[in-house]
């Protein structure tokens, strides 16, 4: 299982691909790419989002299950879906808490 | 301090107008992300793990109260509330948005800052001692040639595109507190025998994935010369260093594939061709340059404050923070103090906005309105009086400034890691977090006494840790952190890579392992007046491996 990540250019808020190649900002919102065929669209939906300066650095990141959740496999992908590790005020796992409150 | 001139405000501010034009063309898709990198990167502008990241220069860390309170409004304006302080005596902000960055930059200049040549391949911020200008054990202000090479290399047409990175540190005094040795070029001030001013060069130092100390070139470079001579080491490295490779890219990596004897050659050819000509430097300039670093008109006080000895009497608290938290001043009655940004369990380097308002003031009302970031993290109000001694720190202790830890194992160095930084492959903050915590005893701390340790959280060494007393680097071995320590590294007058000690450790281990070396030492060592590097100097590592790793 792979997404796709990358920054916003604005504010370099960390986003990933949406289903319909609109860019969110959770990963539990992102588009999970099972086949080839996802990949390659998705490929074409992440230069677009290059071409139109909204986003910068695309890439492809892989996807595990864990505990019943998706999340990024690597560390770095995931301090980047939540923020940091020692700041539970800030980034992503922030944000998500004031939007669920 | 420097003042700046009409040249500096209209250089600055047409540099911010430029910028304000590259993001307003980025955004709009005239530039692309590959041609507006080096120009944000040269404007201190980077893209990291969360968002962008900028780099504010401090020029060799010297501010006053009102740039520390602009830094403040930033940090609460356009960032989340706090700031992070660096080994290049900088401030990194770690959430701006490109959006807000001119306006920051315009923020910046009517306080005379900026952030150019913060990143990039070229001249980087000149670093100090953090107590120039008032240490005791000082002869000349070192602050007087860093500004001069800071004008030197500001926009060197040159100089700009050099193979790789380049920086300079300058050190006053005997006692290197500016680590010059692990620096391109490290400048230590002295006199030859007619007593004229000159310094000691060293070239080639440096850490990252391959640590190395300088090599001594010149035992005395007149001071006329600086800028000639340092113009014919970077001509010399612009023509030769190896840009096929950034790894290999660095002049120490020149020094060490030419040898020394025909690198110091090529130097002393190019400078012969260089010198008296108009990098000369003029003694009218060095005149009115020194006379920007004049110090403090400082008052005739007694050398012993009875007020600051009557209240440390009554107050232990303030007699520990005063027994490592003060430095010696030239002047009698004064001392410089350290602002420990090593709260127990906090994050190295981090100051909140408010405790930067703070700070501003009380160098204002106590402190000649001068502050100092040093190389190790913290903040300094180098000109204070004793008597003052004890206002100060009972409105730092308010503020959570007031930890008496000075050069002690919970005063670390630690670069932000994986936590912030997209280079990183393993996290620094929260191991610096856990050693801290479980150092955390005033009285354990002071028994082990100085002991600097220092992590990176990945082998680019940005936490200094091949020179820490104990460095930790942070590595990724599929997919886990891994922690490995080397020890004996130093990075004063007596400087040396430390050396791998053995294989490393999880995360969930580290901090027993540097417990384990702690321990180790203080079984070891001949008295409590033996720190913990004379210790490992004399005793190898032998020791310390059996401890950690069974006989």
């Amino acid at each position: 299982m792979k997404t796709i990540t990358a920054n916003r250019l604005v504010d370099g808020d960390v986003v990933w691909l949406g289903h319909n190649g609109e860019w969110v900002e959770f990963v539990e919102a992102a588009w999970i790419l099972n086949t080839d065929e996802d990949m390659t669209s998705a490929l074409d939906f992440a230069k677009a989002g290059e071409d139109k300066q909204y986003v910068l650095g695309t890439y492809a990141i892989d996807l595990e299950l864990k505990d019943g959740h998706l999340q990024p496999k690597s560390l770095k992908e995931r301090i980047r879906a939540q923020g940091p590790t020692t700041r539970l005020d800030l980034g992503k796992q922030a944000e998500r808490h004031l939007r669920s409150a | 301090m420097y003042r700046y001139d009409e040249f500096d405000r209209d250089f600055v501010n047409q540099r911010v107008s430029q910028f304000e034009d590259q993001v307003r063309r980025r955004m709009s898709g005239e530039l692309t992300e590959d041609e507006f990198k080096p120009l944000r990167l040269m404007n201190g502008l980077y893209l990291q793990l969360h968002a962008y990241m900028l780099r504010v220069a401090i020029p060799y860390g010297t501010l006053n109260g009102s740039q520390m309170r602009k830094l403040a409004h930033i940090a609460r304006t356009y960032d989340r509330g706090y700031g992070h302080f660096t080994t290049r005596q900088n401030v990194q902000f770690n959430w701006p948005k490109l959006s807000d960055t001119p306006q920051i930059l315009h923020e910046l200049a009517d306080v005379e800052m900026h952030a150019i040549q913060t990143s990039g391949n070229c001249i980087r911020n000149v670093t100090s001692d953090q107590f120039a200008g008032a240490a005791a054990d000082e002869f000349a202000d070192p602050r007087v040639y860093a500004e001069i090479l800071r004008q030197w290399s500001s926009l060197h047409p040159e100089f700009l595109f050099l193979p790789r990175k380049f920086k300079i540190a300058i050190t006053g005094a005997e006692h290197d507190r500016a680590a010059v040795q692990v620096h391109d070029i490290g400048l230590q001030l002295t006199r030859n025998e007619n007593g004229e001013i000159g310094f000691v060069v060293f070239v080639g130092g440096g850490l990252g994935r391959t640590p190395m100390v300088g090599r001594k070139v010149r035992d005395f470079l007149p001071e006329n010369d600086l800028l000639a001579y340092s113009e014919a080491i970077l001509r010399v490295y612009n023509r030769y260093g190896r840009r096929d490779n950034k790894y290999k890219a660095r002049i120490k990596i020149l020094v060490h594939e030419t040898g020394l004897e025909e690198l110091k050659q090529d130097i002393e050819t190019e400078f012969e061709a260089t010198k008296n000509g108009i990098l000369d430097l003029p003694n009218e300039e060095v005149v009115r340059i020194n006379e920007y670093f004049a110090p403090p008109s400082f008052e005739a006080m007694p050398k012993i404050s009875t007020e600051l000895e009557a209240a440390k009497r009554e107050d232990r608290d303030l007699a520990l923070f005063s027994s490592r938290n003060l430095h010696a001043h030239k002047a009698e009655g004064y001392t410089s103090v350290t602002i420990s940004l090593k709260p127990i369990g906090g994050a190295p380097g981090d100051a909140t906005a408010d405790q930067m308002d703070v700070i501003a003031d009380v160098a204002e009302r106590f402190g000649h309105n001068e502050l100092r970031v040093t190389h190790e993290q913290n903040l300094v109000l180098p000109h204070v009086k004793l008597q003052d001694v004890p206002t100060v720190y009972k409105i730092l202790k308010a503020n959570e400034l007031a930890d008496s830890n000075a050069g002690l194992i919970t005063d670390m160095i630690a670069c932000p890691g994986l936590d912030y930084c997209a280079l990183a492959n393993a996290r620094s903050i929260p191991i610096a977090q856990e050693i801290s915590k479980r150092f955390e005893e005033v009285k354990r701390q002071n028994e082990i006494g100085d002991l600097k340790l220092k992590i990176s959280g990945c082998i680019n060494a940005c936490g200094h840790h091949h020179v820490g007393h104990i460095g930790i680097l942070g590595v990724d071995r599929k997919g886990e952190e891994l922690y490995q320590i080397t020890l004996g590294g130093s990075a004063d007058q007596n400087t040396s890579i430390g050396k791998i000690i053995g294989r490393g450790f999880p995360e969930a281990e580290i901090t027993d392992a540097v417990e384990t070396v702690v321990d180790t030492y203080l079984a070891n060592r001949l008295d409590e007046d033996e720190s913990f590097i004379e210790a490992y100097r004399r005793l190898g590592d032998q020791p310390f491996k059996d401890a950690l790793y069974g006989a």
